[in-house]
């Protein structure tokens, strides 16, 4: 009645109640049904008892929700002590009448049944606890077990029917737990009864890791996740992982970091990675994976963001140390807490269980770059495609919180790794790929971008150099015989140099060979301009010498008509100069 | 508390024959009456005047449902002579009703 209310007054949206367990109002969208019964079932051993617990505990101190758990298989101070370990103080909780445990047990040894009876006793027990402290959560764990102690099956169906109508007539929100049975989800069929929300939950091994996972095999009313969610019971109690966010839509950042390689930035075009994505380095053992993600991770610090560096190969103390070699202090880092790092053995526990481990450090920590390193080594624990649904989950929960990450991966030549390559290379948006360049009986490496999303990339070889200083990327030259490495190419760098000399030297001595040329051809030019002159001199003079011979001459006749006429006037002498 | 001490003293004393016991009812629902009427005869017709019997309604004592770990109804128990046993239902059952006070052996 007072879920139909709901539904009326709510038609839209089927009210829900959240657990508080870290994970599963996500993959709920928002927890269980409220007013229902949900029904939580599983083999041994899979945390039924600590889920519904955990709902409890949280309802009563997260959301001001009293609980009342009705435990069919541990006494009160049983289930207190088992739980003390994640935290929990069930007494204190008790006391202050947040809580209230119920043990119910029923041992067949010590029953004769004589007759017709019915379970009012636990009705009331149960209606008198939950009113006791207005309780709004019910955890029946595991019921079950009263199949086990009364034999009248008819009696006992009909009683659950009951019971989980009384349990809606309260209006609380009830887990029931139960066993999981051969063919069915429960031994009793349980979820016969419980018809709005079912969730499974399984404890696998597979190669000797076991994983526990969850599922929603239905919610009545609701939308949910439909996959198989891994989870993990630890000192903080349950968390849940959603597989994948169920849609492609998150945020991207302009923003570029630089892999605290300048020569590397300067090979993309934006100077960096996008912050926010995801950078894979690839290549075979010793070429310099973990110094790439180090010098990486030492940049991150630098700008005095955080970065959170798992290793699953080799201690911190021993990266510490080992990147000393390239002049990288990461102890420094440690020291101003802007670098932690988590090293697990990849054996440690299932992929699942690593991921929900890398999904707890990076929630707690809160870091701006993620290092993964290697990647491949999780292998051991996981086929290919677990691995690569494991890192798809990944990304996408780094993309979401805008944390930059970068992988390493081992690449053996091998096809088994290549396809590991493969297979991770399309979910990543940088690809960088050392390769070893094996020349004049010498191995040198050579680094390349493979791939680098949104942004023009170099597409050069370039050499990578490990130095005393850190790391470095050389122009790699391309001679005749192709690309030159190492000491080939420091010879071909003396050659050119050679060569360089020699030219500038032969241009020098064209030039002075020039110059005296020119001077030789100044001087003809200053003769020949001499020569003129002299002539033009010489021209000059005889027509000087014609003009003054003329004068001379007019004149000498003038004084010869002179002369001739004695003292007549010059007039005369032109006209005696006209007779003639 | 003090009924169950006396019931004690008395089994000290007289060491086989006082059954101290202890019948939980729901109302007066029909099992519960049922169960009153058959147990009344069982013990009035085998036990008479051995017997101390206390009926009690979990709806008036919730508590007690809880102290004695009641989960069916009706339930009696013999807390003595030892060992406790529980008898659930209406006790229509004569035989298992005997054979659970202990009467009868098979």
């Amino acid at each position: 009645m007072i879920d139909q209310t709901n539904f009326t007054g709510q038609m839209s949206t089927l009210p829900k109640t959240p657990t508080g367990i870290t994970g599963l109002d996500e993959i709920t969208m928002g927890g269980f049904p409220s007013g229902r019964p949900t029904l939580i079932c599983g083999s041994a051993g899979c945390g039924k008892t600590l889920f519904s617990l955990e709902f409890i505990v949280r309802g009563a101190l997260q959301f001001d929700e009293p609980g009342v758990f009705i435990a069919f298989e541990e006494k009160a101070n049983e289930l207190a002590t088992n739980v003390a370990s994640l935290g929990f103080d069930l007494n204190k909780l008790q006391e202050e009448k947040k809580i209230k445990i119920d043990y119910i047990h029923v041992d067949k040894s010590e029953i004769e049944e004589t007759g017709e009876y019915d379970l009012e006793g636990l009705f009331i027990r149960l209606g008198y606890a939950i009113d006791s402290i207005g309780a709004k959560r019910v955890v029946l764990d595991t019921i079950e077990n009263l199949f086990a102690g009364l034999s009248n099956q008819a009696v006992l169906r009909a009683e659950l029917r009951r019971l989980f109508q009384f349990l809606k007539n309260k209006g609380v929100t009830a887990i029931i737990t139960g066993e999981r049975g051969e063919s069915s989800l429960t031994r009793q069929g349980l979820e016969e009864y419980v018809s709005d929300c079912v969730i499974l939950l399984d404890h696998r091994i597979i190669n000797q890791i076991s994983t526990r996972r969850l599922r929603i095999v239905k919610y009545r009313g609701s939308v949910h996740g439909t996959n198989e969610y891994p989870f993990l019971i630890d000192e903080e109690g349950i968390s849940v992982l959603p597989v994948t966010s169920l849609q492609l839509n998150k945020e991207v950042s302009t923003n570029v970091v630089s892999s605290g390689i300048s020569t590397l930035d300067s090979m993309m075009s934006k100077g960096g990675f996008y912050q926010g994505s995801s950078i894979l380095v690839s290549g075979t053992a010793g070429t310099g994976k973990t110094s790439i993600a180090a010098t990486f991770a030492d940049a991150t610090c630098k700008r005095k963001d955080r970065c959170l560096y798992f290793a699953f190969e080799e201690s911190p103390n021993q990266i510490i140390r080992n990147m000393g070699s390239i002049g990288l202090n990461l102890q420094n880092h440690i020291n101003d807490g802007l670098l932690q790092f988590h090293a697990a053995r990849p054996t440690l526990y299932g992929l699942e269980m690593h991921l929900v481990a890398i999904h707890k450090a990076i929630r707690k920590f809160k870091p701006q770059v993620v290092i993964l390193d290697p990647i491949t080594n999780l292998i051991t624990v996981g086929t290919v495609s677990d691995v690569k649904s494991m890192l798809v989950r990944l990304i996408d929960f780094l993309q979401e919180e805008q944390i930059t990450v970068m992988f390493t991966a081992l690449t053996l030549n091998t096809i088994v790794n290549e396809q590991t390559d493969e297979g991770v290379s399309s979910l990543v948006d940088a690809w960088l790929l050392i390769k070893d360049i094996e020349l004049n009986g010498e191995r040198n490496r050579g680094l390349y971008i493979m791939k680098s999303r949104g942004m023009q990339h170099s597409n050069q070889i370039r050499e990578f150099v490990i130095t005393n200083d850190g790391l470095d990327l050389i122009d790699v030259y391309l001679g005749p015989d192709g690309v030159l490495t190492g000491s080939a190419r420091e010879a071909q760098m003396l050659l050119e140099e050679t060569g360089e000399v020699l030219h500038t030297h032969a241009i020098s001595r064209k030039d002075r060979e020039l110059l005296r040329k020119r001077k030789v051809l100044e001087a003809k030019i200053d003769s020949l301009q001499t020569e003129y002159e002299s002539t033009e001199e010489e021209l000059n003079k005889v027509y000087i010498e014609e003009e003054i011979k003329k004068g001379v001459m007019q004149q000498t006749r003038n004084k010869m008509t002179e002369i001739r006429r004695g003292h007549s006037t010059p007039d005369k002498n032109t006209k005696a100069d006209k007779k003639e | 508390m003090s009924a169950e001490e006396n019931t004690m003293s008395d089994w000290d004393m007289q060491q086989d024959s006082v059954y101290a016991l202890r019948l939980f009812v729901a109302g007066t629902s029909r099992v519960s009456v049922r169960a009153i009427t058959n147990l009344k005869e069982v013990l009035e017709q085998h036990l008479k005047g051995r017997y101390e019997l206390e009926i009690v309604d979990i709806h008036q004592q919730p508590e007690m449902a809880r102290e004695e770990n009641i989960t069916a109804v009706p339930t009696l128990i013999k807390r003595l002579p030892v060992p406790k046993r529980l008898l659930v239902g209406d006790m229509s059952d004569k035989q298992r009703v005997m054979k659970g006070l202990g009467l009868i052996n098979f």
